[in-house]
């Protein structure tokens, strides 16, 4: 039944660093490596050495950038996967309840054995999250992992998903937002974790931690105490150096 | 509830066996588990007890299943039979294939070996390489260190004995202030990311220089968008402010530096005793001593006979109001207000934050300090600093900055790697003596003090084909690949007959003038032969340089192969660790290809050539792999550090072990040696890391030495082009010497912007490495192609508006060489007059196994087309070489560019017409799982 | 969104069938068994013919069955059973009229109903996507019926009632693309909401996840042919409402001119159809700066 679970047990899901993302696409590789030999059929590649290749991925990471109202414009690298929503639009227009949402931890997945590949779920949601494969004609989606998270033939340190074993930069956590004191709801609630299109109503799972403020030694702030010259010219500077010497 | 979910198995088998190698998708050198089903690749993942990476893989690493099975793989020794540069081939045997070389290689070495031009690219296995070189005994040896960054590693080797580059890391747990100068990507691409997030978690502050912010430059918290090539500027400014202010470490100036060191006020040259020891003054006694002499306080502001020291000239110069803030702000692209507050943090940051480590330590006088005083400010650089003409200075400069703040080599600071710190003396210097039969008299490649080391001939001619070592640019420490083909070509200073390169895509994205280099491949003489006569070339893929070689020797891929990462060339060591590193085949090759360091000692025993043979005249190795367990470089020394002696229990000394790759492999393909603590720190001048470094064979004997700011080399140079001595530079490079090698770090303005109309050429051009694609291999990777198959070309947003260019929009790009036509984008965080590009996605028709409508082949461009290995012509009617004039780096980044809105063409200009490819053409779609 | 012709022949002809199997459920036009069966035919053929392109859109059409089993929370498979009910019960009906000549008029009218019920989920699979804000409003339901109803009973030959429909549907139409229009905007879905970012300043892309083309950007950023859209709205005003209300409600009735009239409208309708996907903007089109 393509009803969502009134509750789930846990609520697993990713927190995306925004301050320490450089864009590298580490964990979108990894994720179509893992995921192409593991849950469901292949993450497909048309015309994959030609003109116009287009291939399945269930992470990608987009660049914006913000221009403030003072300073430079900045640079923010995005990655974007499936948000794992509490409310989540995509589960409930599914007409084959090949889409559901597990009552134990709350990952949305796809039963791709039931899936007719109308790509109505992929409409409904506003992230991008899901992609039809255009080879094997069903719908493809982050899996959370769910075949590493658990996975007893796994060391239990790897027992987390593909893209944040990968990620170099640590941007990429994973934990449950059902419990307070996890990692990811102590990231979310100390940095200010935000929720994307909150208005959609989804409500996503996947939190994203903002990006520090920057340019601070810009131009605004002339009051900030500077370094005070010891000499007004090199034979002060002299005169200095023997003191200072004299004082090691 | 009615809820009903499928089961499903969260507990599938992940693989049959786990492989654990070294990554090759770039020089990083990263561990990976490589899971097996069924005999096949499935799956790489980062290993997570590899130093280098500890865990975590780049995308290019996790697509490395794409790469291993492109359908670009070379599958057979290839022969050319249409003309050079069609892509026509027939594919032929090994024996052949062997027999052609040697045919060619033979008669070369018996009757003059410097008819051999042996360049190799991005391998990483120069020792075994150059040794081969050596062996065969030709002067004309390099790998691509030239057109890379052969600035940062002379200009740091110079000036502190190690350089940024592989040369060493920030101490990424204890810096709380980091600053980073032109760098993108980097080789140590993973560790400098999970070090930005460990100074991010740390709380420390990161500030990128860099006129473009993306990647690194976007996480900074701050971002300093400088104007191109004025980097040396901006830090001599920040050094004069730290003068200024008294902030510096005078106690580490006069420890372990040669600014307390005096100078002889007529030549220049540094004071030294009758050992040769460099004279400095005793502040407690004022006497005159040796500087390496127990319990001294050498004195920075001494003076003696009027010969004042080295700190005091800096003093005098970086004082001078021409390094003022206000005085650089226009011409750097950085308020002067910006240039104090870093300055004033760089300085709060050293001295206010200092880190005291309780652990006691014996300097090389012999002095006990109680303490480990660290300044936690790094700094690291790459090629935006180094690929300018001004860059060897510029890396000085960067180096003169952290040596002032104390911050090298000291906890918080910037540290080196094992085998660095290694001062330029303690490098051999470059050999070229050349008997005909016999190796060349020593490794091609050093560290020249002086005009005597230079590789000349007895009229001044240069000895080297890439004229490496010569008065145009006499540092060369890594040789001039990029101008190796147009002097083959131009017969200047000799012609050759057979040019053999691997793995270095040389007529398109490595180098300059792609075009005229393709010309110059296949021009012809007088009598219709090739002007370069003999072209042997290796690759694993079918790259644009294929199509150019008369003999292709196709290598395996690199899970096929052994690799020695080794400890005599670019290990991976830690700052706290000597550690190298080996590949193993991990799979078969299932086509009829080699491991192409196994071609070569074949290839030396064939030839004969001493290192490769018995005393019998047999081959005294199978293959690479026994070459990598028994060369002995010297007795107990060899290629692998690890598991070395009878039991395979000794590090860096010891017998050769047969079982050593096992070992390796069962050490998940990697060995370590930690430093003991109290070594790690004060390295260069720290007794017990030189004792240890001696004990595991990082030196023959303990090498401690003073840090150059103050560079004699370079004053010798100076002194010639002054008319001292009897080597003496040709006239027109007088002047250009005396203003470039200034033995204290200087600026000038980079070459191009003084030989082309900067009135015309308004806009700098740059490239950038994307972070998920390695130059030109990453295009034949499925997945990677994906990501970046086209490239625009960024433009700020004042040229954006001031073309009134839209999405969609192209442009003609011109520079004084010539000119291309490309897409445009529009880029927010970058230096207003600065445009760029992601470097090597454009590529030629007919390559990689990509169909011919590729958007790499229609829409994705190189900038090497603006770009010429010559600056056009001054005044004198000479054209300059486009390098910097100390070491001959390639200056790619001076690059000077005007552009134009024009109508949207079909695809960029220039095009080339299809090579045919070797390979055929990749299938259609995939669909890729190897388990069921 | 991507106006695939696949969707747009199942909704204009679905939507056709379906209205004209309500006139006939309802027993109009009240005619003889041979003339009755040229009508069911043609609604059959409107009805099933649609559907099955609908299943062209399918990665796994052989799977369609599965699509019925998820009616109480899903638009699309309450749509099917709709569908399925509809033609079953009217299938029924036309078989008793056609072959027994006997009209139960219960039957009809729940035909009727189920058809109309049809075209009503039809709409509510695109009017229930909060994703796509030109549709998710109570207009799109509107829109499909008005014009369902008005094609119905333009097939049904209702010449009046049919011209006023179709009238109506023109105005709705025109309403709908007023509405339409500032829609998105009135939502509030921006980049600064999409990427929460708006705190620092204006947001815009700078660089895609990749340089290829993938299904997201295919199937629900559609940008090109919009630049069009001016020109097809009146092209699909004038021949799906126009030029039919003008021959039906003015104009002296006769087949030829019915003839005209059905064929102006179904031109109208399927560019009407294509307007409706193509200038439907995905929030989705926010994150590659492109709606
Ligand atoms: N405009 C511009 N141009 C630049 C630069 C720039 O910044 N801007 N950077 C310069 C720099 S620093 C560099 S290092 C060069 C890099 O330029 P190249 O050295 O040409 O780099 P690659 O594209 O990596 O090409 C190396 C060749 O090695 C082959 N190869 C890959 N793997 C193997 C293998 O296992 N065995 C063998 N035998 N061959 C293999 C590839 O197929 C390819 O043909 O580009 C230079 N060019
Ligand atoms: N993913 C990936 N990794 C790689 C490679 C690759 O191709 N792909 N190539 C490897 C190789 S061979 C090399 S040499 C290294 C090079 O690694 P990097 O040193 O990171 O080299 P580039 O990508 O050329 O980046 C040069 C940077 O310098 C900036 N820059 C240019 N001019 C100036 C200047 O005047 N001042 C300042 N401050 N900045 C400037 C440019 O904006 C750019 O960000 O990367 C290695 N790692
Ligand atoms: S992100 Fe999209 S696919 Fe994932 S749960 Fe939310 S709506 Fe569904
Ligand atoms: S594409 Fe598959 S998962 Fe998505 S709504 Fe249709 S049947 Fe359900
Ligand atoms: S959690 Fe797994 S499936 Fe989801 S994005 Fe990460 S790697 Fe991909
Ligand atoms: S791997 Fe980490 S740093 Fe790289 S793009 Fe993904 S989240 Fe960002
Ligand atoms: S940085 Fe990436 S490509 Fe380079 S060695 Fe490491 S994993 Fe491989
Ligand atoms: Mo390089």
């Amino acid at each position: 039944m393509t009803t969502l679970p009134t509750q789930t047990q846990k609520k697993l899901g990713l927190v995306i660093d925004l301050d320490t993302c450089v864009g590298c696409h580490a964990c979108v590789v990894s994720c179509k490596g893992w995921n192409t030999e593991n849950y469901g059929a292949p993450l497909s590649d048309k015309d994959a050495y030609g003109a116009e290749p287009m291939g399945t991925f269930l992470n990608r990471v987009h660049a914006f950038e913000v221009k403030p109202e003072v300073g430079p414009a900045q640079t923010v690298h995005f990655p974007k996967s499936c948000l794992h929503c509490e409310d989540a639009p995509c589960v409930t227009v599914c007409p084959t309840g090949a889409s559901y949402k597990r009552v134990e931890d709350g990952i949305v997945l796809v039963n791709e054995s039931d899936c007719i590949g109308c790509g109505l779920c992929a409409w409904s949601c506003p992230y991008g999250a899901r992609e039809l494969d255009q080879v094997e004609g069903v719908m493809k989606k982050c899996t959370l992992c769910v075949d590493r998270i658990y996975n007893e033939n796994l060391p239990e340190i790897d027992r987390e998903p593909s893209c944040v074993r990968t990620c170099p930069a640590n941007a990429r956590h994973f934990g449950d937002f059902a419990d307070p004191d996890s990692n990811v709801s102590r990231l979310t609630a100390e940095r200010g974790g935000m929720d994307l299109m909150a208005e959609m109503g989804t409500k996503p799972v996947n939190k994203y931690l903002p990006p520090r403020p920057k340019d601070e030694m810009g131009e605004i702030d002339i009051l900030a105490p500077l370094l005070a010259p010891v000499a007004a010219d090199p034979k002060g500077f002299l005169g200095w150096l023997d003191k200072a010497l004299e004082k090691l | 509830m009615t809820h009903q979910q499928p089961i499903i198995d969260t507990s599938p088998k992940v693989s049959d066996e786990i492989r654990k190698t070294t990554c090759y998708m770039c020089a990083c050198r990263c561990g990976i588990n490589v899971h097996m089903k069924s005999g096949k690749v499935a799956y790489i993942e980062g290993n997570r007890d590899h130093p280098v990476n500890k865990g975590v893989l780049c995308a290019k690493g996790s697509a490395g299943i794409m790469q291993i099975n492109a359908p670009s793989r070379l599958r057979a020794p290839l022969k050319r039979v249409g003309p050079r540069g069609s892509g026509a081939f027939e594919e032929i045997s090994w024996e052949e294939a062997m027999d052609i070389a040697v045919g060619h290689l033979k008669p070369i070495r018996e009757n003059d070996p410097t008819k051999l031009a042996f360049f190799t690219g991005r391998d990483q296995s120069q020792s075994f390489t150059g040794l081969w070189a050596q062996n065969y005994g030709t002067p004309n040896f390099a790998a691509h260190g030239g057109f890379c960054s052969v600035n940062m590693a002379a200009g740091g080797i110079y000036t502190m004995g190690g350089a940024f580059w592989e040369f060493g890391q920030p101490d990424w747990d204890r810096t709380k202030l980091f600053m980073l100068f032109g760098v993108a990507e980097d080789h140590d691409s993973n560790p400098i990311k999970m070090g930005l997030s460990k100074i991010k978690g740390n709380g420390g502050k990161i500030i990128g220089v860099n006129p473009i912010r993306s990647g690194y430059n976007a996480i900074a918290d701050e971002w300093v968008g400088i104007t191109p090539g004025t980097d040396g500027l901006l830090i001599l400014s920040l050094i004069h402010e730290l003068f200024k202010a008294g902030k510096i470490d005078l106690e580490y100036l006069s420890r372990f530096t040669n600014a307390p060191v005096l100078i002889d006020a007529d030549t220049g040259l540094l004071m030294r005793d009758a050992d040769g020891k460099e004279l400095v003054i005793d502040r407690n006694t004022g006497n005159l001593v040796a500087f390496n002499t127990k319990g001294i306080m050498p004195d920075l502001a001494a003076t003696h006979e009027g010969n004042r020291t080295v700190f005091q000239l800096m003093a005098e110069k970086y004082l001078e109001p021409q390094y003022a803030p206000d005085a650089v702000a226009e011409e750097c692209g950085i308020s002067a207000g910006r240039i104090r507050k870093i300055a004033h943090e760089l300085g709060r940051v050293a001295f206010d934050e200092e880190i005291v480590l309780d652990q006691e330590w014996t300097d090389f006088r012999g002095d006990k300090h109680d303490k480990m005083v660290g300044r936690p400010v790094s700094f690291h650089s790459m090629r935006g600093v180094s690929a300018h003409s001004n860059g060897f200075q510029t890396c000085r400069a960067l180096h003169t900055l952290q040596i002032v703040l104390g911050t090298v080599e000291v906890p918080g600071g910037f540290r080196f790697k094992p085998p660095y710190p290694k001062p330029a003396t303690a490098h051999p210097k470059p050999h070229c003596k050349v008997t005909p039969g016999k190796p060349l008299d020593g490794p091609h490649l050093g560290y020249v003090q002086g005009p005597d080391d230079l590789c000349l001939h007895d009229d001044g001619s240069p000895v080297r084909i890439d004229k490496a070592y010569t008065w145009e640019n006499p540092m060369s420490a890594h040789g001039l690949m990029h101008m190796v083909i147009s002097n083959a070509h131009a017969g200047d200073p000799y012609k050759i007959d057979t040019l053999f390169m691997y793995m270095a895509n040389m007529s398109w994205n490595s180098s300059m003038n792609t075009r005229g280099v393709m010309e110059m491949l296949t021009d012809k003489d007088e009598n219709g032969d090739y002007v370069i006569p003999n072209i042997i070339y290796s690759d694993a893929y079918s790259s644009e340089m294929v199509a150019y070689a008369d003999l292709v020797l196709p290598d395996t891929t690199y899970l096929e192969r052994h690799d020695c990462i080794s400890l005599l060339d670019r290990p991976i060591c830690e700052a706290d660790a000597a550690a190298d590193a080996i590949r193993w085949p991990v799979i078969e090759p299932d086509r009829d290809v080699r491991g192409f360091q196994s071609v070569l000692v074949d290839l030396g025993a064939r030839l004969g050539m001493p290192a490769f043979v018995n005393e019998d005249g047999s081959a005294k190795y199978k293959d690479y792999a026994d070459y990598i367990v028994n060369h002995e470089r010297k007795p107990g020394i060899g290629p692998l550090s690890g598991f070395r002696g009878e039991n395979g229990d000794q590090f860096g000394r010891g017998a050769p072990n047969p079982d050593q790759l096992n070992r390796y492999i069962e050490n998940g393909g990697f060995a370590v040696h930690h430093i003991p603590e109290g070594s790690d720190y004060y390295k260069p001048w720290n007794m017990a890391y030189q004792d240890w470094a001696v004990g595991i064979g990082l030196y023959d004997k303990p090498e401690p030495y003073l840090f150059q700011l103050y560079a004699e080399p370079l004053r010798k140079f100076q002194r010639a082009a002054e008319g001292h001595g009897d080597r003496q530079p040709p006239e027109h490079l007088r002047e250009r010497i005396k203003e470039t090698m200034d033995p204290l770090p200087t600026w000038y303005a980079p070459f191009e912007d003084s030989n082309v109309d900067t009135t015309e050429f308004t806009v700098h051009a740059l490239t950038q490495r994307p972070m998920a694609m390695y130059h030109s291999w990453g295009t034949q990777n499925a997945w990677l192609r994906q990501i970046h198959g086209r490239n625009p070309l960024y433009v700020p947003t004042k040229l954006w508006e001031q073309h009134g260019f839209a999405e969609g929009d192209w442009a003609r790009v011109t520079s004084a060489h010539g000119s291309i036509t490309v897409p445009v984008a529009h880029h927010g965080g970058l230096n207003d007059s600065t445009v760029w590009t992601w470097n090597a996605i454009g590529k030629r028709k007919g390559a990689w196994a990509l169909d011919e409508k590729a958007p790499e082949a229609t829409k994705g461009f190189l900038l090497n087309h603006l770009i010429h290995e010559l600056q056009p012509e001054k005044g004198d009617g000479l054209r300059w070489a486009n390098s910097d004039p100390v070491t001959g780096q390639a200056a790619w980044f001076d690059l000077r560019v005007k552009i134009e809105k024009t109508t949207a063409p079909e695809e960029c200009d220039p095009a080339f017409d299809a090579i045919k490819s070797p390979v055929g053409q990749g299938p259609k779609d995939l669909a890729w799982k190897v388990g069921k | 969104m991507h106006p695939a012709p696949s969707v747009i022949v199942f909704t204009v002809f679905s939507g056709l069938g379906f209205g004209l199997l309500a006139f006939l459920g309802l027993g109009i036009p009240n005619v003889g068994p041979w003339a009755s069966f040229a009508f069911f035919f043609i609604a059959f053929a409107c009805a099933v013919g649609g559907l099955l392109a609908s299943t062209f859109h399918l990665g796994h059409p052989e799977r369609a069955i599965k699509a019925f089993s998820q009616w109480r929370s899903s638009w699309l498979s309450r749509e099917g059973c709709l569908a399925v009910a509809a033609l079953l019960v009217m299938g029924l009906y036309a078989f008793l009229v056609i072959f027994f000549d006997t009209r139960i008029g219960l039957l009809g009218y729940i035909g009727a109903a189920l058809s109309i019920a049809t075209i009503y989920a039809t709409s509510m699979i695109y009017a229930q996507l909060k994703t796509v804000p030109r549709w998710n409003t109570a207009l799109t339901p509107v829109y499909f019926l008005v014009l369902s109803i008005g094609g119905g009973a333009l097939l049904a030959g209702q010449v009046h009632l049919a011209g006023l429909m179709l009238a109506l549907a023109g105005a709705v139409q025109v309403i709908t693309w007023m509405k339409g229009d500032t829609r998105f905007e009135e939502r509030g879905h921006t980049l600064e909401t999409a990427t929460g970012l708006g705190f620092m300043g204006k947001v815009r892309l700078f660089e895609g996840p990749h340089t290829s083309a993938n299904y997201l950007m295919k199937e629900m950023v559609h940008v090109v042919g919009r630049k069009h859209s001016q020109k097809l709205r009146v092209i699909a005003l004038v021949f799906m409402s126009l030029v039919p209300s003008i021959i039906l409600l003015a104009l002296p009735a006769g087949h030829f001119l019915a003839l005209v009239a059905v064929v102006s409208h179904i031109a109208g309708t399927i560019a009407s159809r294509w307007l409706f996907f193509a200038e439907a903007e995905h929030a989705v089109g926010l994150y590659y700066d492109k709606r």
